[in-house]
């Protein structure tokens, strides 16, 4: 018994090493965000950061202080809930839809075409969108002037974005999600629906009565782990595929785009960190209280 | 569930559209990639060039200097990543999918933890660059990303399924240890799982460019994974095409469809090898969910 638990403490040690150094020293590295972080020459990352200056809130209250801060949050949050609303209910209307063909060539024709977005990066994702944005050469642009309308400069054009966005984040996510709703929808038993059919149940009744509260466990797991990234949001999706565009940040900036840059482009560690620890501190909470809230209703939902 | 037969028709026939319209922009791409320089700059990009070009793809195949090296570093990257996330993915998921392992439940704790809580960007960043020195070495495109909490937690609920109590206690009866039962039995048995994750890897090391992106700089080019060359292309391109207003000159290269030519070649590996793959992947994530 004790040579097994050794055994497996050895087999689990080079993940446990890898947490430790690329999740926990990260963890930790939280005290960043109260500090006036610079690397001084010739010396170590630990001891650099035992030395910098303790600056309290300071680096948060620069944060606040930021004219531009009201917009990127509101950009995040309402990005986020469109996301999580449109990113669930698509995702579940096309797993409904696809489960109930009857061909077994054509659901898995429309599997195929909707997943592969997921194994694209979002740099080809962003050539993608510009062969139908781009000003001079894009499809949409072209059709547009072949109905007699002037061409738009998109990547010049905040109120374009939005929309674009919503698509493109909808075009390379649903597929993937849609495929652990219709997954889930398969193992269902089918006598399940079979005997709803008997009871006389019409297709909606089917879909309000069964459908969805069978779905119901995996809706509120996803929107929990959704709720806890509450104030991320895919840097490559609104740094990349607006190609960093500078006139549009009043509707693409977000928090990681604002993370980021703090970081590369102003080298401030404090003011990036805190950043990031109102970010994730703000999702663990909601997360925690919405699992909490869901246990209490019902004792065998939520997630941990 | 059943539904009438003309329902099923106007439904498959929606379903059928949508597939269409989304692969739409791979289409796109790959008929730019084959248009004339000329007839990009006179009509835009078109579905159907006015004029069809391999100039893109001969100019690509005579230059490959940099692409080859970076197709390298990306190769590398792929096979080395992805086998290293499955070694650390496998033997953790195992691990704690032993209910006498003492430290399962700790280990399980803190593997979920980190994925909704993480120290941000910048914690990361320092202690990559500062303190591991993974700044310009290729290591900065393997490690972060080697290892992912839902693939351990999917490893274990399978292993815990899918490799009976008995078949592990009889081979310890044989005297077989531990890392002999893991290599011989566990590894073996699960296959299917292990080359869903493996593909999984695969493919987002392939698409690696935000590693590259924070911790490989530009003096450091001969690190640059394929994805990261398309990045600096594009940055490039637009910095080429402001300075061509400014000097009026027209460069020869073919960069419009060039640029479109290396995307489809970076999509091609994928393009090609996943319909063959599709399968594992709809599997994999099916059996992830668990009940």
């Amino acid at each position: 018994m004790r040579k097994k638990n050794i055994s497996l403490f050895l087999l689990s040690l080079p993940t446990a090493i890898w947490y430790l150094l690329f999740c926990y020293l990260p963890i930790f590295g939280i005290v960043l965000a109260f500090k006036r972080y610079r690397l001084i020459p010739g010396k170590s990352f630990v001891y650099s950061l035992f030395a910098s200056e303790w600056v309290g809130f300071e680096n948060f209250r620069f944060l606040f202080l930021n004219p531009q801060m009201g917009r990127i949050v509101r950009n995040t949050l309402s990005y986020n809930l469109i996301f999580l609303l449109l990113g669930t209910v698509v995702p579940i209307a096309l797993a409904i839809v696809l489960s109930m063909l009857h061909s077994k060539k054509v659901q898995s024709i429309f599997q195929m075409s909707a997943l592969l977005p997921h194994f694209l990066s979002w740099i080809v994702v962003s050539y993608f969108v510009f062969a139908f944005l781009s000003t001079e050469r894009g499809i949409v642009n072209a059709f547009l002037l072949s109905v007699g309308l002037d061409p738009v400069n998109f990547y010049q054009q905040p109120g374009a974005w939005p929309v674009i966005l919503i698509i493109v984040q909808l075009w390379k996510t649903a597929g993937y999600t849609m495929i652990l709703y219709y997954s889930y929808l398969l193992s269902v038993d089918q006598e399940l629906y079979d005997s709803a059919v008997v009871d006389g149940a019409s297709l909606w009744q089917m879909i309000r009565y069964v459908i969805l509260p069978l779905l119901g466990p995996m809706i509120i797991v996803l929107t929990l782990l959704n709720l806890g990234h509450i104030l991320s949001t895919d840097f490559g999706l609104f740094y990349q595929v607006t190609r960093n565009s500078g006139s549009i940040l009043a509707t693409t900036e977000t928090i990681d785009v604002f993370v980021y840059k703090a970081l590369i482009d102003q080298s401030n560690f404090g003011y990036s960190a805190a950043a990031s620890l109102i970010q994730n501190g703000i999702g663990a909470i909601l997360l925690i209280l919405a699992n909490y809230g869901i246990k209490k209703i019902d004792p065998d939902r939520g997630i941990v | 569930m059943r539904i009438g037969k003309r329902a099923n028709l106007i439904l498959s026939a929606g379903m059928m559209l949508l597939s269409v319209i989304g692969m739409i922009p791979v289409f796109l791409v790959i008929m730019v990639s084959f248009s004339s320089e000329g007839s990009i700059a006179r009509d835009g990009y078109r579905f159907l060039p006015a004029v069809f070009s391999t100039e893109a793809y001969r100019y690509l195949f005579e230059n490959l200097g940099g692409i080859l090296r970076s197709f390298g570093v990306t190769l590398f990257v792929t096979v080395t990543g992805s086998l290293l996330s499955l070694f650390l993915i496998a033997t953790m998921g195992f691990a704690i999918s032993r209910k006498e392992f003492k430290l399962g439940k700790i280990y399980a704790v803190l593997i979920i933890l980190p994925m909704f809580f993480s120290g941000g960007l910048a914690a990361s960043y320092a202690v990559n660059t500062q303190l591991l020195g993974l700044k310009n070495t290729i290591f900065a495109l393997i490690l972060p990303s080697a290892c992912s909490s839902w693939y351990i937690l999917i490893m274990r609920t399978y292993f815990r399924e899918s490799i009976p109590e008995e078949v592990l206690e009889a081979a310890q009866i044989d005297g077989a240890s531990f890392f002999a039962i893991f290599g011989r039995f566990v590894i073996p048995m699960s296959k299917p799982i292990l080359v869903t994750i493996g593909l999984f890897e695969a493919f987002a090391y392939w698409n690696t460019w935000y590693d590259a992106l924070l911790y490989i700089d530009s003096g450091h080019s001969s690190l640059y994974p394929l994805q990261y060359l398309l990045y600096i292309m594009q940055s490039k391109a637009e910095f080429a095409s402001s300075s061509q207003n400014v000097t009026g000159v027209i460069e020869k290269i073919p960069t419009e469809s060039f640029r479109m030519a290396l995307v489809v070649l970076i999509i091609a590996p994928i393009l090609v090898t996943y319909p063959f793959f599709h399968k594992f992947f709809v599997k994999g994530l099916t059996s992830g969910i668990g009940k």
